[in-house]
């Protein structure tokens, strides 16, 4: 019994059972299987998190922002700037207590090499409702390429915690046509 | 040394019981139990406020619960529970004194008084950072320190764990190898030690960052480090409650593993291949190449999970044989119909087994997928997982082992026996339920921590679908099942210590099956090449059909969502 000592002193001796045997086999593959489809995926897959990645200061970041938000504004929502840049350009976002900034108005089936940092705690990037989600850090910039494939109002809830106003942090990606 | 007077000799099992270890079992199991109630009690709020409708607590409230409900659980009742297994699994099985038992009270004051310290903290409000407490977010210097003093003591009780092995083996208390139950007891422990030095390097530091004698410290860093503790403690987790689920099978059944070998190479493999395993809860960080994280997480080719799907057979087949033995070999399910389901240990214990597989298992494996990650990280799935790998699955196996410890270390007999025989089924219904219904919510996209996500005081709008407030409604109801079920569970303990009937020298009733009677019927099989196991074989098929079909389902979800490289 499994709570007494082996009654085949020489355990390891005996030989696996069919079955066993059987299982690890499919067990082994199916292990096998799950680590090639992610390598796989690096080559055909459209969806794989991008590795590049810059230290960064907020205030660095900041003006990165400042200056985007300068160039772009095309209108506002609720008081906070509207940003549009060009397609296939370098895009800025930050995330700070409590807010998404600046938002965004893309193109739709255009690419854009969207950045994202922190100025103070993490924070959580979770696009919705596409339900793609991202960490974002206090001093790191991260680079991903971005192409939406569907128009409409596109929100980003915060999905990590970053205290008491956790709940109010929503931003805004508007696709257009 | 030890005299012989500080044992006695346990009348249904014959083992010896050294009686400084059976009092630090009972102390721990009993701390463990308390701290499990009060955790439990805040798990139902938290649940109860993500409830739109019912929406609980105000917000500061619900962050703080929501700290302590981690806390309390996941770290003091788990761990104080984990001790008493510990210490089960050596002096008692193996026939021993416990090494240095002075020790170990220590240990189990530093512990209690962590917890305590924990407790305090977080209630006085300046520390609700969740229990993974990110940095730069500040927690209260005692926070840190409340964990540091908690983890010194459980590694002590590691190090009291180790001595009595050894004592064990010196003074030949024992006969060949170590049992089964015991050496998952050790493949626990050893990865405690690792779990534990991760969390030295990470909190530390941390404490003297909130005291102000370092500036400074790299949140990626952090959460590599503080997850090399965290994600390794799953790991004691899944290990110590894979040696409950053989050591209830062994003592209700008289069930033996099909082969030692293959069982017992199954716990290394937990032990050789989590060490990294804590990149999968980095694969939604900046700057992390997908070499490490697809090498990582696929822990060397997934063979951590492959050692818990060796379990998911040999634990299962172990009972049928044992089943078939007994001449319930009708039919392919005669078997598990006959089982003995009225007997709360076992229930408890097979459905922690199921759902530990199906819940928990497959769910983490697809949460684990380097680019899947993207779909769920941070939602409302993450939790949705864990309860059904440590609430559904080790809760539920220390729940049950509960009612086999009662009889054999406390001597008493269970009260409220109707009440303990319904208690898995309600607490199992109800942590499944909040597994699956938190999972879906988060399919869903909805945010985990999040105190409003109806969005009524942002600036900005947002509704999440009206299925996504379903699922949050369902699991508000499994999480009241769940929690009656804990608190059966609660009165069951507590009643059997203080008021159960005291079983003195007198023979062992129901529902323990004396371990003696039928160790004898079924001692000898085991091993055998000619064992015919249909029943677990459709298990294990249905199990890998369900898992390959999830984990297609997910692939195809992400594909269809945004290009994004
Ligand atoms: C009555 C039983 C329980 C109920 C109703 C319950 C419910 C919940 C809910 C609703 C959440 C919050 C999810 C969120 O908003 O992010 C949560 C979080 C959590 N639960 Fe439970 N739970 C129960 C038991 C347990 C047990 C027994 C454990 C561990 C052994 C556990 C471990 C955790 C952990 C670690 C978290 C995450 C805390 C965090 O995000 O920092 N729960 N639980
Ligand atoms: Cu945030
Ligand atoms: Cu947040």
């Amino acid at each position: 019994m499994a709570i007494a000592p082996p009654s085949e002193r020489i355990w390891w001796r005996e030989p696996i059972a069919r079955i066993e045997l059987i299982w690890i086999v499919i067990g082994f593959s199916w292990g096998l299987v799950m680590f090639f489809t992610m390598v796989f995926w690096h080559s055909v897959g459209e969806q794989n998190l991008s590795n590049e990645a810059y230290k960064t200061t907020p205030e660095k970041f900041q003006a990165k922002v400042t200056e985007m938000v300068e160039q772009y504004t095309v209108r506002d929502e609720a008081g906070i700037p509207v940003v549009r840049p060009p397609a296939g350009s370098d895009v800025y976002m930050l995330g700070r207590l409590w807010q998404w900034y600046p938002l965004l108005e893309l193109e739709k089936n255009q690419s854009y090499r969207l950045h994202l940092a922190s100025m103070d705690y993490q924070h959580g990037f979770s696009l919705q409702p596409v339900n793609l989600n991202i960490s974002v850090h206090p001093g790191y910039d991260m680079v991903m390429t971005i192409t939406p494939t569907d128009s409409g109002e596109f929100t980003i809830v915060c999905n990590e915690f970053c205290g008491i106003g956790h709940h109010l942090m929503i931003g805004k990606i508007f696709v257009v046509e | 040394m030890a005299t012989i007077e500080q044992f006695r000799t346990c009348p249904t099992t014959g083992l010896k019981v050294h009686l400084a270890a059976e009092n630090l079992i009972k102390a721990n199991a009993v701390v463990a139990v308390v701290f499990l109630a009060v955790g439990g009690l805040f798990g139902l709020m938290v649940a109860l406020t993500r409830w739109p409708a019912v929406h609980l607590l105000p917000a500061d409230w619900f962050y703080l619960a929501l700290t302590a409900h981690g806390l309390d659980v996941l770290l003091v009742w788990i761990i104080f529970f984990e001790v008493a297994i510990l210490y089960f699994a050596s002096a008692v099985l193996l026939n021993c004194r416990l090494a240095a038992p002075r020790v170990a009270w220590v240990a189990f004051a530093l512990m209690l008084i962590g917890a305590v310290l924990a407790n305090i903290t977080v209630l006085q409000g300046q520390s609700s950072v969740m229990f993974t407490s990110y940095v730069p977010m500040p927690a209260a210097p005692n926070f840190y320190l409340s964990l540091i003093i908690f983890a010194v003591g459980a590694l002590i009780a590691c190090f009291v764990f180790f001595g009595t092995l050894v004592i064990a083996k010196e003074e030949k208390t024992y006969q060949g190898s170590i049992p089964l139950v015991t050496f998952g007891a050790m493949t626990a422990a050893i990865i405690a030690v690792f779990t534990l030095a991760a969390g030295a390097i990470i909190l530390v530091p941390t404490w003297l960052w909130s005291i102000g004698y370092i500036s400074d410290i790299d949140p990626l860093t952090y959460k590599l480090v503080w997850w090399a503790m965290g994600h390794s403690s799953q790991q004691i987790n899944v290990s110590a409650h894979v040696a409950v689920w053989y050591a209830i099978a062994a003592i209700v059944l008289g069930a033996k593993p099909i082969s030692e070998k293959v069982s017992r190479s199954a716990f290394l493999l937990y032990i050789l291949f989590l060490q990294l395993a804590s990149a999968h809860h980095l694969l939604a960080e900046p700057g992390i190449s997908s070499e490490w994280k697809i090498f990582n997480t696929s822990y060397m080719m997934y063979l951590a999970v492959l050692g818990s799907m060796i379990h998911g057979l040999t634990v299962p087949g172990a009972i049928e044989a044992a089943q078939r033995r007994r001449g319930l070999t009708n039919g392919i399910f005669e078997w598990l119909r006959k089982a003995p389901w009225g007997n709360p240990a076992f229930a408890g214990m097979f459905l922690s087994l199921v759902m530990f597989g199906f819940l928990g298992g497959i769910t983490g494996v697809v949460l684990g997928t380097e680019q899947l990650n993207l779909l769920m990280h941070n939602t409302l799935y993450v939790p949705g997982h864990f309860h059904g790998t440590v609430v559904a699955g080790t809760t539920l196996a220390f729940m049950s082992v509960t009612y086999l410890v009662i009889p054999l270390i406390f001597r008493r007999d269970l009260v409220l026996k109707k009440v303990a025989q319904i208690q898995p089924y309600l607490f199992g219904i109800g942590a499944g339920g909040i597994s699956l219904f938190m999972m879906g919510a988060g399919t869903l996209g909805v945010a985990r921590r999040h105190w409003d996500i109806g969005f009524a005081d942002a600036v900005l709008r947002f509704e999440y679908p009206e299925v996504a407030i379903l699922m949050l409604g369902l699991n508000g109801i499994c999480a009241v099942l769940a929690s009656l079920g804990g608190i059966s569970y609660v009165v069951v303990v507590v009643g059997s210590v203080l008021f159960g009937k005291k079983m003195g020298e007198s023979k062992l009733a129901a529902p323990v099956a004396p371990v003696t009677s039928t160790a004898g019927v079924v001692g000898e099989y085991g091993n055998a090449g000619t064992l015919k196991l249909p029943g677990t074989i459709v298990l294990v098929s249905v199990f890998m059909m369900a898992f390959i079909l999830y984990y297609v389902v997910n692939w195809k979800y992400l594909s269809e969502i945004w290009p994004l490289r």
